[in-house]
């Protein structure tokens, strides 16, 4: 009996200790190890050196996958809270239809994110949606067509990102202004100080941790993105829209080469990793310190 | 149903009254649209009828990928299914990995190289030994159009590029899309396929697409190809990225557009609108001389048992026979793999499909598709790919495009 009342926590906790460790740290392992074979259909263990991380790197393809992923996700994290920002702080006025605005702000996070890709490339469309209806109207000149312009189609994926995601933020960021001490703000107020300098100088400042759960959230949902590229643009005009995501995927499975995806996989997980040790870094130290 | 395909299989025990087991069968396809599925039922049918149990594994999505990750599962856990649709270089990717079955008893019993033509009954053979089984051969390299539309502007079915791009000149003028196209990379690969045969040639295209030869891959020839493909670019609506294929062949139906290049399965869309080949749709192969074909076949995976190989036998023998052959490409719009089948019931761009085959067979000039993955393998093909819709959908000019080509094919290796 004393036995398992000292180590009944850790046996409980052994089995999802040991399927971590296997199904998670076991095939990174596994992969980086397939990234260093010349694996084509199934996986081979002979080990060939960085031969798959040259190939990757001199595609063409790879490439605009790789530049497209800082584009997107430079551009989705930063335009997603500032807009969730700006939506909070109105929402945080006492308004009276406050409950309705948030649930219709919120909404678009219950979709699946196929949903949204379809939902947008319809609206997108030149022939269907936006542009044709505006020239419906008279305006015979509008020109909308970003979804089939190979240079522009990047940044209707950030769009629908954006519309996806921007209410979560909002409801993060609604909930950390909350957390904000009254006490202060109405002090503030009776020594007679501008609201935009409240926000600025004391209510966003305490909000720090709030900012940095949203960029983590909103940095992992941009380096895993795949589904939204799919029904959107599928990758296309070209493969202008691709992502390392959709790389890897084309590589593995439509491709046969087996190597070429597991590098790309590995270089996708160091870009993760960049982000996220610094983040546990500073966490760990202030619970520590 | 379970007890009749039992009555039915102890009667044929009793009949052949040999000490064999039943033959079995699980075969792993992606046939599962609407005339594919009616298609297969038939070779179930029939197996069936000789003695056999079917277990059918359909496995849809990503036009095949899916199946093929259930494959490597399969094979991985060495437990592979008894047959697979599979075809071209990929029959001879799973050979390597030494997973195919030698079926060459009944290939020689069936005489199946007295009635395939030789370049495709090549893509059956794994170093000599008959691998697997073909069922049907589609055209890749069709010029389909409305023939309204033709009719009322005055042209003829383009039997060269030049002539093609007057045709196309002439439509764009009077307000009709010359070139329905759907902007996905296969289509636009498809697209590259037929203006490269008819500018490289039937050699230039073996050179290029099946041996990868750098001198021809970066020959001026190819960028005359690539030149002929920015001009394709220009006869193309501006909405076209990410279209589906039969929308764009609905273009023609409809005489938004003029014509259409698609492999053999644009017929299928044609005539489910009740569209008749000659009246109201016209069909004809690319300029050039040549046949692009892409055979779908069914590779024959090593299984363990008298009854799996009994079964894997009764299949191959079936699947190559007259009468699968006959039904399952009236139903699916290609025509058979062997030559002597009767086409009595078949349409006229069948007919046709089948005179050129024979044709082709003779002059060297019948081919498999690169961008249906017969003549690479899919690493190969894929660099290809990239380089063409990447070319197709910028503007890059064709010099840049031609040394992508190289470096990217150079890459995949």
């Amino acid at each position: 009996m004393k036995f398992l009342e000292d180590h009944l926590p850790k046996i409980m906790l052994a089995p999802s200790f040991v399927a971590v460790l296997v199904f998670v740290y076991g095939f990174i392992a596994w992969t980086a190890w397939v990234s260093l074979t010349k694996s084509r259909l199934l996986p081979k263990y002979e080990i060939e050196g960085f031969l798959q991380y040259d190939r990757l790197f001199a595609s063409l393809r790879w490439d605009t996958a790789f530049s497209n992923l800082f584009l997107f996700g430079a551009l989705f994290i930063g335009i997603s809270m500032v807009l969730g920002l700006v939506l909070a702080i109105f929402l945080d006025q006492n308004i009276r239809t406050e409950g309705a605005i948030r649930t219709i702000y919120l909404y678009p996070m219950a979709l699946s994110m196929i949903v949204t890709g379809t939902a947008w490339k319809w609206i997108l469309n030149p022939g269907l949606g936006l542009e044709a209806m505006v020239r419906g109207w008279g305006f015979e000149n509008f020109t909308f067509d970003w979804l089939v312009n190979p240079d522009m189609a990047i940044y209707t994926v950030v769009i629908a990102a954006i519309w996806q995601s921007s209410g979560f933020v909002m409801a993060l960021f609604l909930a950390g202004l909350r957390s904000v001490d009254g006490e202060i703000i109405k002090a503030a107020q009776i020594d007679g100080i501008p609201s935009w300098r409240i926000y600025s100088a004391i209510i966003i400042p305490a909000m720090a941790p709030i900012f940095l759960s949203a960029f983590i959230v909103l940095a992992h949902l941009a380096i895993k993105s795949f589904d939204l590229v799919i029904a959107l643009t599928g990758g296309g005009p070209g493969f202008a829209t691709d992502l390392p995501a959709t790389y890897m995927f084309a590589m593995a499975f439509s491709r046969g080469d087996i190597g070429q995806a597991a590098s790309s996989a590995m270089v996708m997980m160091m870009v993760v990793f960049a982000i996220v040790v610094p983040y546990l870094y500073s966490e760990l130290r202030a619970k520590n310190g | 149903m379970n007890k009749i395909s039992t009555t039915v299989s102890a009667v044929a025990l009793m009949i052949s009254g040999a000490a064999f087991a039943e033959p079995q069968a699980e075969v792993l396809h992606w046939w599962t649209s609407g005339g594919e599925a009616k298609s297969v039922a038939v070779l179930q049918q029939e197996f069936a009828d000789n003695g056999g149990t079917w277990t059918d594994m359909p496995v849809a999505g990503g036009g095949g990928d899916a199946a093929m990750q259930a494959l490597r599962a399969r094979v991985l856990a060495g437990n592979a299914p008894t047959a697979v649709q599979l075809k071209g270089p990929a029959i001879q990717e799973w050979y390597e990995e030494g997973v195919l079955a030698d079926i060459s008893a009944v290939a020689e019993a069936q005489g199946w190289a007295d009635v395939l033509p030789e370049s495709i009954a090549g893509h059956m053979k794994c170093e000599g030994s008959w691998c697997a089984a073909p069922v049907n051969v589609h055209r890749v390299d069709w010029i389909w159009a409305n023939a309204d539309v033709l009719e009322s502007n005055g042209i003829a079915m383009p039997t060269s590029w030049d002539e093609f791009n007057a045709a196309a000149k002439k439509l764009q003028a009077a307000g009709i899309i010359p070139l329905a196209h759907g902007g996905q990379a296969w289509q636009d690969a498809t697209v590259f396929e037929a203006v490269a045969l008819g500018i490289l040639g039937a050699d230039g295209y073996r050179k290029a697409f099946v041996d990868l030869d750098q001198e021809t891959l970066t020959s001026p020839a190819m960028v005359a190809v690539f030149d002929q493909m920015r001009m394709m670019r220009g006869f193309v609506d501006p909405n076209f990225p990410g279209r589906d294929w039969n929308l764009a062949t609905a273009m023609v139906m409809n005489g938004e557009a003029a014509f259409q290049i698609m492999g053999d399965w644009a017929k299928g869309e044609f005539l489910a609108a009740g569209k008749a080949p000659g009246d109201d749709f016209l069909c004809a192969s690319t300029p050039g001389e040549g046949f692009l074909y892409n055979v779908d076949s069914f590779a024959m995976f090593s299984v363990d048992g008298d009854d799996k190989q009994a079964g894997q036998a009764l299949l191959a023998e079936l699947i190559v026979g007259k009468n699968f052959q006959k039904v399952f490409n009236l139903n699916k719009g290609s025509i058979p793999a062997r030559t002597d089948v009767s086409l009595d019931e078949f349409d006229s761009c069948a007919t046709l499909s089948s005179d050129e085959m024979a044709a082709s067979n003779e002059g060297g000039s019948l081919l498999p598709s690169y961008a249906h993955g017969m003549a690479l393998r899919g690493a190969q093909s894929g660099a290809i790919t990239d380089v063409v819709t990447q070319h197709f959908n910028s503007d890059m000019s064709s010099e840049d495009a031609v040394a992508a080509l190289w470096a990217s094919v150079a890459n995949s290796l």
